[in-house]
């Protein structure tokens, strides 16, 4: 499995993350793939996390199963960027 | 001419609510009257939320609409689920009822699991069918959240318009988890409506 992720997809998800959860565009340019999302960003309680699922089904036209909504997918940026990524047929 | 404006449904309500006063002062500056009275059950309104059904809502609006003399309706998002259904006008970004309470209920089912307890989105959704369920913090009665299921949008006469029908930079204020002022969304949907009245 190659692990070629788009960065237009790492741009288009960093500005999402930024529209959804009011993220100054600077912090969330500033993520690398270590930087823990869920339990780390206040902005980031359960109601806003199943609005951001929504909006990246919204944004990159997938539909998420129920066993994939879980506060794992945002453990790290690099984790939810390579979720997307799967889910859209990358990597 | 007066346009009714429906509100977004739940906290959708609260974050949009900023934009919307801005689309009236727009809307008044082209010399357009427009109301937004708050749905039963919410703001202001004294009626208890756990009451309330798409059915009142749209009752509600309905009377409002006689009320108010309106001549127009424009909903947003899940408000075109509850807009009168006799009035020509916009829905923006409207949304199906499943659309609404998937989020809802994934909060739910995410806030379940944090305490410890198995409860999936489809058996929260039996269960609110049933009892009722506090969804977002509000307390929906069974029938709201029965009704919401597979419910569409209201309204022959309402014209559907994307985001991308107003081509306004920016993120959707009711998307956002922290409000933030919308200030060229509403003056792009406050010219479309005066636009398409002529005005």
């Amino acid at each position: 499995m190659s692990e070629t992720i788009p960065a237009s997809l790492d741009t288009d998800l960093r500005a999402l993350l930024a529209d959804v959860l009011g993220l100054a565009p600077a912090r969330a340019a500033a993520f690398t793939a270590q930087t823990p999302l869920f339990g780390a960003l206040p902005e980031l309680d359960s109601m806003a996390v199943a609005g951001l699922f929504t909006a990246l089904e919204d944004r990159f036209g997938f539909v998420l199963e129920e066993d994939e909504i879980d506060g794992d997918l945002l453990e790290t940026y690099g984790a939810l960027l390579s979720f997307v990524a799967c889910k859209r047929g990358h990597g | 001419m007066r346009v009714l404006i429906v509100p977004p449904l739940f906290d959708e309500m609260n974050r949009a609510r900023a934009m919307l006063v801005a689309v009236m002062r727009d809307l008044a500056a082209a010399g357009i009257a427009s109301v937004l009275p708050d749905l039963p059950g919410c703001g202001e309104s004294v009626q208890d939320f756990a009451a309330q059904s798409l059915n009142a809502w749209r009752a509600a609006t309905a009377a409002a609409a006689r009320h108010f003399g309106a001549s127009h309706v424009l909903a947003l998002r899940g408000g075109a689920l509850v807009a009168p259904p006799a009035l020509p006008g916009w829905a923006l970004d409207p949304l199906h009822g499943d659309a609404v309470l998937r989020p809802l209920l994934r909060a739910a089912a995410l806030a379940a699991r944090a305490r410890g307890e198995e409860s999936g989105v489809a058996a929260l959704l039996e269960q609110g069918r049933a009892q009722g369920l506090v969804l977002g913090g509000y307390r929906c009665g069974a029938a709201l959240i029965a009704g919401l299921q597979g419910a569409t949008m209201q309204g022959e006469g309402l014209r559907a318009l994307a985001l991308a029908d107003l081509a306004a930079p920016g993120p959707a204020p009711w998307l956002r988890q922290e409000p933030a002022p919308a200030p060229a969304l509403a003056a792009a949907l406050a010219a479309r409506v005066a636009q398409d009245l002529g005005a």
